[in-house]
């Protein structure tokens, strides 16, 4: 039982004074990733064949390689920063806890592979 | 956590049905929800068929009628019955609104009255509102000024500011848009909701206050304010039309306004 008054409740811990960078943060990951994603079906869509040696030779021009990198870190970036609300919406106490946890090692993990990867190849 | 089901003792149940008397011609099925708690039973689906020729046009006529009439039991909220104090705001044919502004020729078949989705009920048709009414205190919603007022006369405003709150300081209170919005289902212990946004706007937009940096400091919190996802309920179920999911959007921008 609690003799907290309801006004007490209300306010809580109080405001955490932060949440706009959030906010910010995932409209601009969005923009970003409008004309990234874009690019990335396009180029696709126009590969004539789809062999590996056709693809490590597009994946080796600076520009391509660059693209690929920040699609990448964009979009992970989005991802944390979407299911981040997704988690805080629905799930509470410690099963939050571990799962923004969970959240954010696999996406920068996600991150830190992709990079990894178009380094590899395109050098 | 979320709550998806129902727990045991919320699971609705058929009630009672009352019949219309055998000379009306005009009848339309009322299905009321009820609960009562001294009684230590599941809530349950009333039905009532009503003859409209002996009832006033608007949903709230019905539930005056079955009271003085039909069933004294029944219990509801209302005051003015012209919509503007927002006592009888309550979920008819899936939409929150005000019963006495709701006409019931409006509604196709049998008329769905519910309470105010996802809050506690205290009997029938009557929600709990104590913590919907403390996040309103919360929000200080008086002007607050650093400026003594001048010794002979009001604050001054200029009539472009006092447009400013118009859409804003219309809100009665009802209830209507914070119920009506999932984000405040799931975590109304820690989102503000639609309706004390609103009024903590209106404050914000108001020329005369002088709190407005110390009112975006409060705000500024991922689950007072960001909880808030544009799902737009609160502007679909406002029975005064007013924009709540507008004025959340402005306080965003302020607050991303005064960091660049």
């Amino acid at each position: 039982m609690s003799l907290r008054t309801p006004l007490s409740n209300a306010k809580g811990l109080g405001s955490a004074k932060e949440g706009a960078h959030h906010w910010w943060a995932q409209r601009l990951t969005s923009i970003a990733l409008v004309p990234l994603t874009i690019w990335l079906a396009f180029t696709i869509a126009s590969f004539g064949e789809f062999s590996y040696s056709a693809v490590i030779l597009w994946m080796q021009s600076p520009l391509v390689a660059v693209a690929l990198a920040l699609l990448v870190v964009t979009m992970f970036y989005h991802v944390q920063l979407g299911v981040q609300v997704i988690i805080e919406d629905y799930v509470s106490g410690w099963r939050k806890v571990a799962s923004l946890i969970a959240l954010n090692f696999a996406c920068i993990a996600f991150t830190f592979m992709g990079l990894f990867s178009i380094i590899e190849v395109s050098l | 956590m979320a709550e998806f089901s129902l727990p045991a003792n919320s699971i609705v149940k058929k009630g009672k049905i009352f019949e219309a008397p055998a000379a009306a011609k005009n009848i339309k099925r009322f299905k009321i929800y009820r609960y009562n708690p001294d009684d230590g039973q599941n809530p349950s689906v009333d039905t009532y068929d009503i003859d409209l020729d002996a009832c006033g046009p608007m949903v709230l006529d019905t539930l005056i009628k079955i009271k003085n009439e039909i069933d004294p039991t029944l219990t509801f909220r209302r005051s003015c019955r012209e919509g503007i104090c927002g006592s009888c705001s309550m979920n008819i044919d899936g939409m929150n609104t005000l019963a006495c502004i709701k006409a019931i020729d409006e509604i196709k078949g049998d008329v769905k009255v519910y309470p105010l989705p996802h809050m506690d009920v205290v009997k029938d048709l009557v929600p709990d509102l104590t913590n919907f009414y403390a996040q309103y205190a919360s929000i200080e919603p008086w002007m607050q000024t650093d400026t003594p007022p001048p010794p002979d006369r009001e604050r001054l405003q200029s009539k472009e500011d006092r447009e400013k709150l118009e859409g804003l300081e219309e809100c009665i209170l009802c209830a209507c848009c914070s119920t009506s919005c999932p984000s405040y289902w799931w975590n109304s212990d820690r989102y503000l909701g639609p309706a004390a946004l609103l009024a903590a706007y209106r404050w914000i937009a108001d020329s005369r206050d002088e709190a407005t940096g110390e009112r975006l400091d409060e705000l500024e919190d991922p689950f007072k304010l960001y909880r808030c996802h544009t799902i737009m309920n609160c502007t679909n179920a406002c029975p005064k039309n007013l924009n709540p999911a507008k004025a959340i959007a402005e306080i965003k921008k302020l607050i991303v306004q005064r960091r660049n």
